[in-house]
């Protein structure tokens, strides 16, 4: 048998035990929990949020799974793991069913169906994966392992025995008189239907359209004792087939393969997140798969957005404003200053969102991207709530920064977003100026949202970036943020100045 | 099963949304007293007769076909409402059979529709009766097709065969359910089969070898419930496409009534109006359609039977012979009829192309592709602003509608301006309206525009004028005349309104 081990891991001994971890504290601030709850809704079976709960430092098992991702962007093999995987999830139904049942004759039945689909499906993933071209040592290995698996000859028997069963058994047809409770089972002698004469005495009245009369017979699965007492007289006909199935029933019990299983787990991690990103492929996002690094700093993302929100823009129509960013030279911290509802924020949650999902080897939002690899990444978001208590909010903010502030070492990432609203702009710039001091003096690398004007500006080591306008309506948010000096007032006289609310306006319009 | 009443070779179905502009046609032409009077009150005869009335048809056939299934109407009244009958009897009786919207099963739903196709076999069976009884009174094309299918295909075979079908479907002595094994060995593909066998088919569908036993029986328990629900669940899965084809079936034949009344309907409605209009001593004829492309309309004590319906009594009728006219303008007195004269022609036009007489002892025209109204409305009078410009959009909608062929009917129209302007407009829109062959009569007091045509000494167009004899009293008769400046308002005004003014001023208003 071939060697697979896992599609997520190139060293099966990394594979560590991943139910036990718990969601990322950063993960609501980011919004990636709902990019995460969307990407598994439908998919409770296989348990996925711990694999997106472990990123990698890793730079090789990053690329191992580049390798597997950019196979599986070929549509049609695609579209072929999904069919695969829904068809053994069909399997895992079967046989919970089976489980459930009371007559024997119906265990065994549906037990036929679990190995039919379950063959089918290997059969068709199969053909597909010796069909396409593969790159990847992850999906390579799993091919091989599956040729070998199904030229076993267990395998051999197992597809057998399930193919004569079950033609055997659809062949067999009988007839059933029913006279209120009196129930006569008997073989098909070869009556005729009635449709083809009632049709045919009918016929000269048909003309243009009918009307459908049948009933919706909901599909009934499971026999009742009346059902099964009628089978008993088809058994009585037919003692053979049925004394087979019995037979192979128990002795295929336990037929699905372990590593069948682990890839049909392990490749929904894949599928999960490019049937995320395809929805925003469509609208013409692009998505890359980043140079990833452990050690440099010297980042950048081209054209990148915040996949929530650009979730969202699909549902409500509505278009994306892609942004960029690069730190180099030695630069850590981005302070993002401009307009309310500018883009501030969601600008910091793509900067995170595009780091966390380069580090689970995945591909990012962008058209090109280099990225840092960080060992932690850390958010302090405003919280909305306790908004009366001024102090105590502030308190808040301050223990929460603290916390991470004590955290914190060369590998972290920072998202900060409107600290210290609640004091006065005195204190908040002298408090905000410790923090990001604090930042750099730890060489994390950083991104902080403020109306704070001052931060901008603090050292070298700090790029100032700018939500912008439209500079013919500055009402128009244009949701891009630039590398730009930071000017609040600017924005705010050229507001006034549209609603003829300038000192000289105002003059002018009271004749003064 | 065809019937073929309304058209030689193919079915009728009547629209049932009025278009925009059948509403404005329905409106000036005043038709609603006349579908009342072809609907007697049947709501469903209004529907159709509406819609057939308004449909205007533009093959010369299909209106001379019509025009003899019409008149072996007139002549065989009674027989021919009676068979009209049993097709209303036949969609009404249908209600007995409805089922409860609670318990419907697919037993339910084939017992329901056993007895429905029942009471449509014995319909059937009076129809085939009337049919041996008077169809050799009938000599129209349509009439003859028809009853020649109906002897055609209501054999006493066809009536022994759905008979017996129907008795075999109540199930005495049981029902054989034919079924096979499904997933998870479960009985499926349920399919009701006659229990009568054949013989030589023995075997023949059995593709597994003879086992064992030959049948086995079992009783369920009186007081298993669940087992006879599950009982009654196999029955109901082999019942229901057979319950569906039976009530496909009823449907079917239930379908060909429909298709009876909808196609009678229309002269039923004819007969009433008929009817109505010889207790009035009005004359109607069958007119001479004349193929389009021709411009011929020539015409014989022409009335408006919407009047003459209203005013319960016979109107003033009108003769003329506009051979080769394109455009018809008529001027003149006010109350002198013009309206009216305009109203009966465009009433005979819709009669004489949906197949029907005409108000006249004589008329012949040729068949237009469409028929179009432009009347000045009572409730444009009151709105002052904007007035002209909701004349310009109606006309603009008519042209976007229009056809070559087609006939336009204007009354004062574009005169809610001033003269010379409405007269301008008047003038282009009815140039290029002629020039693309469209026949159009034109009420109007617009003397500029009437002279306009007037002097040109057109052979295509003809003057018309609202009669005044020489003592100034109107016979409301359209005649030949050329188009006069003064408009006989005039007289109107003196004798109405003027007096306020002269007797005291105070009164004025």
């Amino acid at each position: 048998m071939g060697d697979f081990g896992s599609l997520l891991y190139e060293r099966p001994q990394e594979i560590v035990s991943a139910e036990l971890t718990r969601e990322p504290e950063f993960f609501a601030d980011l919004n990636i929990d709902q990019i995460i709850n969307d990407m598994v809704a439908g998919k409770e079976y296989y348990n996925l949020k711990p694999y997106f709960y472990l990123p990698l430092r890793d730079v090789d098992t990053v690329y191992y799974r580049h390798e597997v991702a950019r196979d599986l962007e070929n549509p049609v093999l695609f579209d072929d793991v999904k069919g695969f995987s829904d068809e053994m999830q069909k399997v895992r139904r079967y046989l919970a069913m089976v489980e459930k049942l009371d007559y024997s004759y119906n265990k065994e039945g549906w037990f036929l169906e679990a190995v039919d689909t379950y063959c089918g499906a290997l059969a068709l993933l199969k053909e597909k994966l010796c069909t396409v071209e593969l790159n990847s040592k992850g999906l390579k290995a799993f091919r091989d392992y599956l040729n070998a698996y199904m030229s076993s000859d267990g395998f051999a028997a197992l597809r057998g025995g399930m193919q004569r069963l079950k033609q055997r058994l659809s062949d067999i047809s009988y007839c059933v008189l029913i006279n209120g409770g009196r129930v006569t089972v008997c073989r098909y002698e070869g009556e005729d239907e009635y449709i083809p004469e009632v049709e045919r005495v009918f016929q000269k009245f048909k003309d243009g359209s009918t009307k459908e009369y049948s009933m919706k017979m909901l599909p009934r699965v499971g026999m009742n004792h009346v059902e099964a007492e009628i089978v008993k007289g088809v058994v009585r006909f037919y003692p053979d087939v049925f004394g087979e199935l019995s037979s192979y029933y128990e002795r295929n019990l336990d037929f699905i393969d372990e590593k069948v299983e682990r890839f049909d787990r392990e490749v929904q991690f894949y599928v999960s997140y490019f049937d995320y990103i395809n929805a925003l492929k469509k609208m013409g996002l692009q998505f890359c798969y980043p140079e990833v690094s452990a050690d440099s700093k010297e980042v950048y993302l081209y054209e990148g957005f915040d996949m929530a929100l650009a979730r969202m823009s699909i549902r409500r129509g509505s278009g994306v404003v892609c942004n960029s960013f690069y730190l180099r030279n030695g630069e850590r911290v981005i302070v993002v200053t401009g307009p309310n509802q500018g883009g501030k924020t969601t600008f910091a949650r793509m900067f995170g969102q595009v780091h966390y999902f380069a580090s689970l080897g995945l591909p990012v939002a962008g058209r090109k991207a280099k990225l840092f690899l960080p060992d932690g990444i850390f958010t302090h978001f405003e919280r909305k709530e306790d908004i009366t208590d001024l102090r105590g909010k502030l308190e808040d903010d301050l223990v929460r920064m603290r916390d991470i502030l004590q955290r914190i070492n060369s590998g972290s990432i920072v998202v900060i977003n409107e600290i210290f609203s609640s004091t006065s702009t005195v204190d908040a710039v002298f408090l905000a100026k410790k923090v990001l001091e604090k930042i750099i003096q730890m060489d994390a690398i950083a991104v902080c949202v403020t109306f704070l004007d001052e931060l901008a500006s603090l050292n070298r080591k700090v790029v100032s970036m700018v939500a912008t306008v439209d500079p013919d309506d500055p009402t128009i948010r244009t949701y891009r943020v630039v590398r730009n000096a930071a000017d609040g007032r600017a924005y705010a006289v050229s507001i006034a100045q549209k609603y003829h609310l300038t000192y000289r306006q105002l003059r002018e319009r009271l004749k003064l | 099963m065809k019937v073929f009443l309304m058209y030689r070779e193919r079915d009728f179905h009547p629209e049932h949304e009025i278009t925009q502009y059948e509403q404005d046609l329905i409106q000036d032409l005043g038709l609603d007293v006349l579908f009342e009077t072809m609907s007697g009150g049947s709501e469903y005869l209004l529907d159709v007769v509406r819609s057939a009335v308004l449909s205007c048809e533009t093959e010369v056939d299909t209106i001379l076909y019509r025009q003899g299934v019409l008149k072996d109407c007139i002549r065989n009244a009674d027989v021919v409402r009676e068979i009209y009958g049993i097709a209303v009897d036949a969609i009404e009786n249908r209600r007995k059979h409805h089922l409860g919207i609670f318990s419907i099963t697919p037993s339910t739903i084939l017992s329901g529709s056993v007895g429905l196709l029942k009471m449509l076999l014995e319909m059937l069976k009076r129809l085939k009766g009337a049919t041996d009884r008077y169809s050799n009174r009938f000599e129209s094309d349509g009439f003859r097709q028809f009853f020649g299918i109906l002897k055609q295909e209501l054999t006493d075979e066809f009536f022994a065969e759905a008979d017996g079908l129907l008795r075999e479907l109540k199930f005495e002595g049981g029902a054989m359910v034919r079924a096979q094994l499904d997933k998870g060995n479960e009985g499926g593909n349920y399919t009701l089969v006659r229990k009568r066998k054949r013989r030589w088919l023995e075997n023949v569908f059995s593709k597994v070898p003879l086992g064992n036993a030959s049948s086995y029986t079992f009783k369920l328990h009186p007081r298993d419930d669940s087992g006879f629900r599950a009982l009654s669940e196999i029955k109901d899965r082999a019942v229901n496409p057979v319950a569906n084809t039976i009530a496909q079936s009823a449907d079917h034949v239930l379908g060909f009534f429909e298709k009876l009344r909808r196609e009678m309907a229309f002269y039923i409605g004819a007969l009433n109006l008929y009817e109505k209009l010889s207790a009035l001593d009005e004359p109607v004829a069958f007119p001479i359609p004349v193929a389009s492309g021709e411009f011929h309309h020539s015409f014989r004590g022409l009335y408006d039977p919407c009047l003459a319906v209203s005013m319960n009594g016979r109107v003033v009728g009108n003769t003329l012979n506009l051979h080769d006219k394109k455009f018809s303008i008529v001027t003149g007195a006010n109350q002198g009829g013009k309206s009216t004269f305009l109203r009966s022609i465009g009433v005979a036009q819709i009669l004489m192309q949906c197949g029907m007489f005409v108000p006249a002892e004589y008329f012949s025209a040729n068949v237009c592709s469409r028929v179009f109204t432009h009347f000045v409305r009572e409730e444009d009078k009151e709105m002052e602003s904007g007035k002209l410009e909701e004349e310009l959009r109606r006309m603009d909608s008519i042209i976007e509608e229009i056809t070559p062929n087609s006939i336009v009917l204007f009354n004062e129209s574009f005169a809610s301006t001033n003269e010379r302007e409405g007269s301008e407009i008047a003038r282009q829109v009815v140039s290029a309206l002629v020039e693309a062959d469209i026949k159009l009569f034109f009420v109007t007091h617009m003397y500029e525009f009437a002279n306009y045509f007037y002097t040109e000494c057109r052979g295509d167009v003809a003057f018309l004028v609202a009669e005044r004899k020489e003592d100034g009293t109107r016979t409301f008769k359209i005649v030949e005349g050329k188009p006069s400046a003064t408009s006989y308002g005039r007289d109107l005004y003196e004798r109405i309104l003027a007096p306020l003014w002269h007797s005291d001023n105070k009164v004025a208003m």
